[in-house]
């Protein structure tokens, strides 16, 4: 079996096991807290009867292990449970919301890598030089706020002051656009409607980049620093001495051997986006999983907690491993492991 | 340390760093006697003076309770650097312990310790604070659980990889030979090995226990009022943008230059020190 | 084309620190004939890799470097070289080789595409199948008995040895005027490191390549150049033919380094006493084998 195969089995099996651990993780935290949570889903003038109907309906007076096993036995069944917050299946309202999320999540992801990765060649191209310290300082700026406060500071810049982009949501209104799978670059290429797709991507472009500035940040600097490093190996060393083009070096010689052991920390840079997309949702009022994720955990909304953070933790996983399987594809030592020298 | 202390301010980004750190713990220390109005950290309301743009003597101007911001702003510094030193003083020590053992011991531990951290790793950060934080009462203290409870795992990896890699070098061989117990050749021997990377580690994560910290209480599931607290500022101040931009941006930039501050100081440290955080 | 293929005079090369100025070069002199085979030999730290380097350009873009003295290469003063021209020299009129021929390829990308890069610099329009078969017809020079499969390899599927030969193939297939073989195969097992140098030695003769050959190590020496400057600290201290130096070595230094066991490890440089009075004495040339005599 060749290696890359064996290496995917290896990390599935790995993930499903922690992915086990994380369900068991907050399943449990979510017993241990105090406040009943029936009691809050049906608000303080509810009968005490009303409460333990509800109690014994959501099997909150078994044992641990029991509870347990009846969460397992649904979540084989595709079923997270209802949620208290908006009386539908938990899985439903994770089908409405995530795919924004995943959508603004997805832009954020190319941006870091169309900016983050080049600023971070030049950078160290030009090390030493005026151009890398500017965009040190920049790139080390974007990594010292938190989401939000990009959010806020690109909204008052490009939506107010300079109205260059909307304010908030994806769509405008009045466009009449039927989404298809939720993910409105998609649909609206699919449904040839050119005008909703420029509107979507015109609402998209300021909150994935308030998203993607952390993230853009820490490429660049990963980069420069990986790239700073293989440009004292020997081979760059042999490179320059061929009179190989400065910029050949650069963009090729010292650039893959650099992206290696970059790849992976961007693939969690990225992953970790699935976190911080939460408070960029909020401030250009972004219809995805953050509000609702917000309004589940204040109201201590069991079923909708475990299973937004599973379906979370769940992506996180597939992220990584997606990252493992690039790297060894791009890393020939690798990818040849099973081949004699 | 003499030799790092000097090289750090002669590197005039460090510098800069430095100067931000120091200005901003010394504002917290001092905040009793620096700022106009310690009064307006509690309860109080001002409704004659609501919510003015800067001017003197509220230099960074009123919130919507009349209370000066900037006074606010400088208590809510001195509660983050706590918060930051609390978490870290408990993270780093459990942190540190797991991924020695793991590195060191070896076997059914290791791969036990392994998987739990990994469990931890796996959720993105943000989340799970925010789980831990939606389930207790949002304070002060249960913030501190929460960020805690998520930051261990990452010094675990970082001593677990290093450990890994020293413990087949000579001195701990040496040291096994000589029969030394194995928890003196864990925290006398290896551990050594591991503190340019752990306080160059502590020292970029001062600022990014603040950004999470501001992270959750930005989606209200941080510290309650009056206690002032930069994320919530910056919350409830969103919703005045863009006319009080005031709520909004000096809060938020107070968060960008503590943690850029000791970014630039982490970063200086981290290539004198040659730590792999 | 007369006159020497590479001359130097008087060169000096300083470092500028913090802590002041550090001189590494304090005004050497050497030229290497066509097709002469010329080594400079000294510990590590004498200056001998540094020279190299300012022959092919690549120290001069240090800002902390300061290097004056007369640099001339095939009759042209290098100095007085727009460094557009002076760059186009690399890797097509001189071409260096390294210590470390596994470290010295590009672990991510298979010998071909460096190859091609090489040939891409004499000629930029060569097409991908001409450019195929020079490589091809290079690596057979070398006594590489499967060319299409060690272009196709990366690095670290190939044998030290294998790449060491892959390297002399890359840094002679454009014909230079001067090959910089930099310490070539110290980091090679010893009976392979004598094999190459052979194979190293007939391509350079059959080419009429002129070689500066940079080693600590003697023996090598002697069974590859012709003539001999031996380097400590940044000055010559000794210049004679071959035969010369190792029948009569005259400076102190040289005379410490041939009796001087090479050490274990640290690629076998000797170990040698801290200087013992004597070393610093001046340059002593032999019969015939001055600069001045050499070259007028």
């Amino acid at each position: 079996m060749p290696a890359i195969v064996r290496l995917l089995a290896k990390r599935l099996a790995t993930s499903l096991i922690v992915l086990i651990g994380v369900s068991i993780l907050i399943f449990a935290i979510a017993r241990v807290i105090p406040g009943d949570p029936a009691r809050i889903a049906l608000g303080p003038n509810a009968t005490a009867a009303a409460v333990a109907a509800l109690r014994e309906k959501l099997h909150l007076n078994d044992g641990f292990l029991t509870q347990y096993g009846y969460f397992v036995a649904d979540l084989f069944r595709g079923d997270l449970g209802i949620s208290l917050y908006t009386n539908r299946p938990v899985t439903r309202d994770i089908a409405e919301f995530l795919p924004a999320t995943l959508e603004l999540i997805f832009v954020s992801g190319i941006m870091m890598v169309a900016l983050g990765l080049p600023l971070g060649v030049i950078s160290a191209r030009y090390r030493g030089t005026w151009i890398d310290h500017v965009i040190r300082l920049v790139t080390l700026l974007g990594v010292s706020a938190p989401g939000f406060v990009w959010a806020v500071i690109l909204m008052l810049l490009f939506a107010y002051y300079i109205q260059l982009f909307p304010i908030a949501g994806r769509l405008s209104d009045g466009l009449g656009f039927q989404p298809i799978t939720g993910f409105l670059l998609f649909d609206t290429l699919v449904s040839g409607n050119v005008k909703a797709f420029g509107d979507a991507l015109w609402h998209v472009i300021l909150p994935a980049f308030a998203l993607a500035l952390s993230g853009i940040g820490q490429a660049a600097r990963l980069v420069r620093a990986n790239m700073v490093e293989t440009y004292t190996k020997p081979y760059i060393e042999m490179a320059e001495a061929y009179g190989f083009a400065a910029s050949r070096i650069a963009n090729r010689y010292a650039f893959r051997p650099s992206l290696i052991p970059s790849l992976t920390i961007i693939g969690l840079d990225f992953a970790a986006m699935l976190g911080s997309a939460f408070l960029v949702e909020s401030v250009y009022a972004w219809p995805g999983l953050s509000k609702y994720g917000v309004a589940v955990i204040l109201r201590k909304d069991l079923n909708a907690i475990v299973g937004t953070v599973l379906i979370i933790s769940a992506m996180f996983l597939i992220v990584n491993i997606l990252v493992d399987l690039m790297v060894s594809v791009v890393n020939p030592r690798i990818r040849l492991s099973e081949r004699p020298s | 340390m003499k030799k790092t202390l000097l090289i750090l301010t002669r590197n005039p980004l460090s510098l800069l760093g430095l100067f931000l750190v120091t200005v901003i713990v010394l504002a917290a220390l001092l905040a009793d006697f620096i700022t106009p109005f310690p009064e307006h950290v509690g309860a109080v309301v001002d409704f004659a003076n609501f919510n003015q743009p800067p001017h003197w003597p509220n230099i960074f101007g009123t919130d919507l309770v009349g209370r000066d911001l900037f006074t606010r702003i400088v208590y809510a510094y001195r509660i983050s650097l706590i918060l930051a030193a609390v978490v870290l003083i408990i993270a780093v020590p459990i942190g540190v312990a797991i991924g020695l053992a793991a590195g060191y011991l070896g076997g059914w531990t290791e791969y036990v310790l392994m998987r739990i951290t990994d469990i931890f790793l796996s959720i993105p950060p943000l989340v799970l604070a925010m789980s831990i934080m939606g389930l207790l009462e949002p304070t002060l203290t249960n913030g501190m659980i929460a960020v805690t409870a998520m930051w261990w795992p990452w010094y675990t990896r970082l001593v677990y990889s290093i450990t890994r890699s020293e413990r087949e070098e000579g001195y701990v061989l040496a040291a096994e030979v000589i029969g030394a117990s194995k928890l003196h050749i864990m925290f006398r021997e290896i551990l050594p090995n591991c503190v340019p990377s752990i306080v160059t580690k502590m020292t970029l994560d001062f600022g990014f226990v603040i950004l999470i910290a501001s992270s959750l209480s930005f989606l209200g599931l941080g510290v309650q009022p009056p206690t002032p607290d930069l994320g919530s500022m910056v919350a409830d101040g969103a919703k005045y943008l863009p006319d009080s931009w005031w709520l909004t941006v000096f809060p938020g930039l107070a968060i960008l230059f503590a943690v850029f501050g000791f970014n630039l100081i982490g970063d200086a440290l981290r290539e004198i020190l040659g730590g792999d955080a | 084309m007369t006159g020497p293929t590479l001359r130097i005079q008087d060169l000096r090369l300083g470092f500028k620190t913090w802590s002041g100025m550090v001189d590494v070069l304090h005004g050497i002199s050497l030229h290497i004939g066509k097709g002469e085979r010329v080594a400079l030999v000294g510990e590590s730290g004498s200056g001998k890799s540094v020279t190299a380097r300012i022959v092919l350009g690549m120290l001069q873009s240090m800002k902390s470097a300061r290097i004056s003295g007369r640099l001339s290469f095939e009759g042209i003063d290098l100095e007085k070289l727009k460094a557009r021209d002076r760059h186009q020299l690399r890797g097509t009129r001189m071409s260096m080789i390294f210590q470390d021929p596994t470290s010295s390829l590009n672990p991510v990308y298979p010998i071909f595409t460096q190859f091609r890069e090489v040939l891409l610099r004499a000629n930029p329009t060569i097409t991908e199948p001409e450019a195929r078969l020079k490589a091809i017809s290079a690596l057979a020079d070398v006594a590489i008995n499967e060319p299409e499969r060690v272009l196709d390899s990366y690095a670290f599927q190939l044998s030290g040895g294998m790449n060491q030969r892959v390297m002399i193939a890359m840094a002679l297939v454009n014909n230079p005027s001067l090959l910089l073989a930099d310490e070539p195969g110290t980091a090679l097992d010893v009976t392979v490191q004598a094999q190459t140098l052979k194979l190293m030695s007939d391509l350079v003769e059959q080419h009429g390549t002129s070689v500066l050959f940079i080693s600590h190590n003697l023996g090598v020496v002697r069974e590859f150049a012709d003539r001999v400057y031996v380097i400590y600290k940044g000055n010559i201290v000794e210049q004679a033919t071959t035969d010369q130096l190792f029948a009569n070595p005259q400076h102190p230094y040289t005379r410490a380094l041939l009796k001087a066991v090479p050490r274990i490890t640290g690629g076998g440089i000797p170990d040698i006493p801290e200087s013992t009075s004597g070393f610093l004495d001046p340059l002593i040339a032999h019969a015939g084998a001055s600069e001045k005599e050499l070259l007028s």
